[in-house]
């Protein structure tokens, strides 16, 4: 069979498809734990709320905060860090919370790109506060959890890899619930869809809206340690890029759709995965691994060119 | 309303207009009379400073912003007369965020403000584009750091650099590589900046030349966190070492990911890698990588020791980088300035290619491009959670250029422009 012969096979070709898939699916949760947040945001007010990244990046930080100040004491790891992530959350919840209630409430029936822009204000004004108080260096963020990695098909993965990975599943199953099975969740499906008459059946509206920003605020919390603690560094802009992918993902999956955020998110990891393992390869070495985000943005594109919506979106049209 | 609309208007623009001239005289007023009055008024001079202060680079751009104004400050307490006044420099520190575009609208600004020379960019990328602008303007353009060798090569007469080029410094890693790592096949990664592609290219020339297989070359940008898919890639082609041209955000998440995919082969950088942050983020994986820097390890500088101690005490942090280029880049300047006994552009231009100043980091004087004659290029590996000192390559024999010239007085001062 000259066909096999003349070629080579690469040693490692399944162990490399592995790993890239692992790869992706870690990068992709990551994401998806983001996009929970921006949907959720948006499934209820329309709002894209662009401050969502740095709401991340304080979170990471403030752990990171916590860990350092109980070094010293000789608490287990796992310990610290769940106080760790449990102060952040609530940091960031009172921070979502105070957010919502300064930059957008006043501006809830201003015209749309009001809101726009003051949440891109937000986002810089947390960005400079928090390089004011963190410095501009990066931090390294310790170790807590267990950072062996196990085997798979000869593919390497580590603990916080499928913390990560369960992490976005198990908080897109409890948003599920929420949203679709409690009373909460009910007069949060009622304010989205139409904040006025959700008020006469007695919904409070300004409370719905700022439970929203609580809980994605918690989701952007448990995401920043997360996120540091996969690559073991935080940043006072590391909320910056990553909030675009997120945001990304929310659109490829269907803004507003909360299986569609996690979807969008995966799918997006995967692909830049792949893209950068496999298309320098695929294309004889023109397009080199840089050409990822390309890559992504085509598939982006591709998708919202046949469904405007998303690939898992309602008809959003006359709100978009 | 209209007429009366136009009338506030042309108002306006004519107080405008007026607080204009009156600002521009200001400027020159004072120096005209001073110098005919009281001789002994301070000459004012203008140094721009850009380098990225925000962003993921910000705190090497602020470690050369330190060290520029370390020396700014020791020229200014030394009371230099220049022309029976006494010289007091300001430096403009502004913030070019690494962005080429961002680099060419604070060249702009720094023309716009009549700098009598400018330091920096820090990056390449932001040299290379306002370099032209300084050019232009005639504006001296003393560059601390930016290594990309294309920045000497235009034939500006505006533009010097005291440090080693990337043609040097990529030369010594490619040749470090294939000689004493006696890798076969290197894995070569860049952030497809000015910097790092250069300083790759140059490295994959020279390790090609020794011998050694370039087997995967791999791109990424000045602002990724994640490798693990080129990383994934690189670990499938087995090389020995993985080469990275970038700055140290990217190289410390690059080496601690490395680790995790159980990747065994060496982690070798140039200096955008090779900092004290580098250490503390990269942990444990940091053991054992390599880099390099241009010049002699800060320790073996002539002025090095004392300069950590002062650098410490002023800032209370250690130096990232650049710090003590940044340092003698505004010496040179201000040797010039004495030289010269004026601080003119024009005079510090005429000045500098004679530079033979003893600096913190070498002896500095330059060849006809501006570059730094006789550079030396370092070579270190991590070892203890410090930069160890390999071998170092090239530079001036023992015996130093003779210091600086004596200012010679001269015609009388110019005002400051």
């Amino acid at each position: 069979m000259p066909f096999f012969t003349s070629k080579p096979v690469r040693f490692g070709l399944v162990e490399t498809f592995v790993q890239q898939l692992i790869n992706g699916l870690t990068l992709g949760s990551i994401y998806a734990l983001v996009a929970l947040g921006y949907t959720m945001v948006y499934g209820i007010l329309g709002l894209i709320n662009f401050a969502h990244g740095e709401v991340v990046m304080i979170g990471a930080l403030v752990a990171l905060a916590v860990y350092k100040a109980l070094a010293a004491t000789l608490l287990p790891p796992a310990l610290i860090l769940l106080i760790g992530l449990t102060i952040a959350a609530a940091t960031c919840m009172v921070l979502g919370w105070a957010i919502e209630r300064i930059a957008y409430r006043p501006l809830r029936n201003a015209p749309r790109l009001a809101p726009l822009i003051t949440a891109i204000g937000v986002s810089i004004v947390l960005q400079q506060l928090a390089m004011l108080f963190w410095g501009r260096s990066y931090h390294s963020v310790p170790a807590l959890l267990p950072t062996e990695s196990h085997d798979i098909l000869g593919a390497r993965i580590s603990d916080v890899q499928i913390i990560i990975m369960l992490a976005a599943a198990l908080s897109m199953a409890g948003l599920i619930v929420l949203v679709l099975r409690s009373k909460l969740g009910r007069a949060m499906r009622a304010t989205a869809e139409k904040p006025e008459v959700a008020a006469l059946m007695g919904v409070d509206a300004n409370k719905i809206v700022a439970l929203t920003f609580i809980i994605g605020s918690a989701l952007a919390a448990l995401a920043g340690v997360l996120v540091s603690a996969n690559y073991s560094i935080a940043h006072y802009q590391m909320g910056f890029l990553l909030g675009l992918k997120a945001f990304t993902a929310a659109v490829l999956g269907g803004i507003g759709n909360i299986g569609g955020a996690v979807l969008g998110g995966v799918l997006l990891g995967i692909i830049e995965a792949m893209g950068a393992g496999y298309i320098g390869d695929l294309t004889g070495g023109v397009l080199g691994s840089h050409y990822q985000d390309i890559f992504c943005f085509m598939v982006l594109i591709t998708v919202l060119v046949f469904r405007p919506s998303g690939l898992m979106g309602e008809k959003v049209s006359e709100r978009a | 309303m209209q007429t009366r609309f136009s009338h506030a208007s042309l108002l306006l623009s004519l107080s405008a207009a007026l607080a204009l001239a009156a600002c521009g005289k200001k400027e020159e007023a004072p120096a005209a009379a001073v110098e005919a009055a009281a001789p002994q008024g301070p000459l004012v001079v203008k140094l721009g400073h850009s380098a990225p202060l925000t962003g993921p680079q910000a705190h090497i751009g602020k470690d050369t912003e330190y060290g520029a104004q370390m020396a700014v400050d020791d020229a200014n307490a030394a009371n230099i007369q220049i022309g029976g006044r006494t010289l007091k420099i300001e430096l403009l520190g502004e913030d070019d965020q690494a962005d080429p575009k961002q680099g060419t609208i604070v060249a702009q600004k720094f023309v716009d403000a009549k700098v009598n020379a400018v330091i920096g960019h820090m990056n390449s990328g932001t040299t290379l584009p306002a370099s032209v602008t300084y050019a232009n303007a005639n504006i001296p353009q003393v560059s601390a750091s930016a290594t990309n060798p294309e920045y000497t090569k235009r034939g500006y007469k505006t533009a010097f650099r005291v440090m080693t080029n990337d043609e040097a410094q990529g030369k010594v890693l490619g040749e470090f590589a294939a000689g004493k790592l006696a890798a076969k096949n290197i894995a070569v990664i860049d952030d497809k900046t000015q910097y790092g592609e250069g300083i790759a290219n140059e490295f994959k020339k020279a390790a090609e030349a020794k011998g050694a297989k370039i087997v995967a070359a791999e791109h990424t940008d000045d602002k990724a966190v994640d490798f693990a898919a080129i990383l994934t890639k690189i670990k499938a082609t087995k090389p020995d070492v993985i080469f990275f041209g970038g700055m140290d955000p990217q190289a410390a998440p690059m080496s601690l990911q490395m680790k995790k995919l159980g990747i065994k082969a060496v982690l070798l950088m140039g200096d955008g890698g090779c900092t004290a942050d580098f250490l503390k983020n990269a942990g444990a994986s940091a053991e054992g990588q390599y880099c390099s820097k241009p010049g002699v390890p800060t320790e073996q500088m002539p002025g090095g020791p004392a300069f950590i101690e002062k650098y410490k005490a002023k800032y209370n942090a250690p130096i990232q980088l650049y710090a003590p280029y940044a340092y003698d880049a505004v010496m040179v300047v201000v040797e010039a300035i004495k030289r010269a006994n004026s601080a003119d552009s024009a005079a510090i231009l005429a000045e500098l290619p004679k530079t033979s100043y003893k600096g913190v980091t070498t002896d500095i004087t330059f060849d006809e491009k501006g570059d730094i004659k006789d550079a030396a290029v370092t070579l270190y590996v991590a070892k203890g959670g410090q930069w160890a000192q390999v071998e170092t390559v090239g530079g001036k024999p023992a015996e130093a250029a003779p210091a600086a010239p004596a200012t010679a007085p001269a015609a009388p001062a110019p005002a400051a422009k």
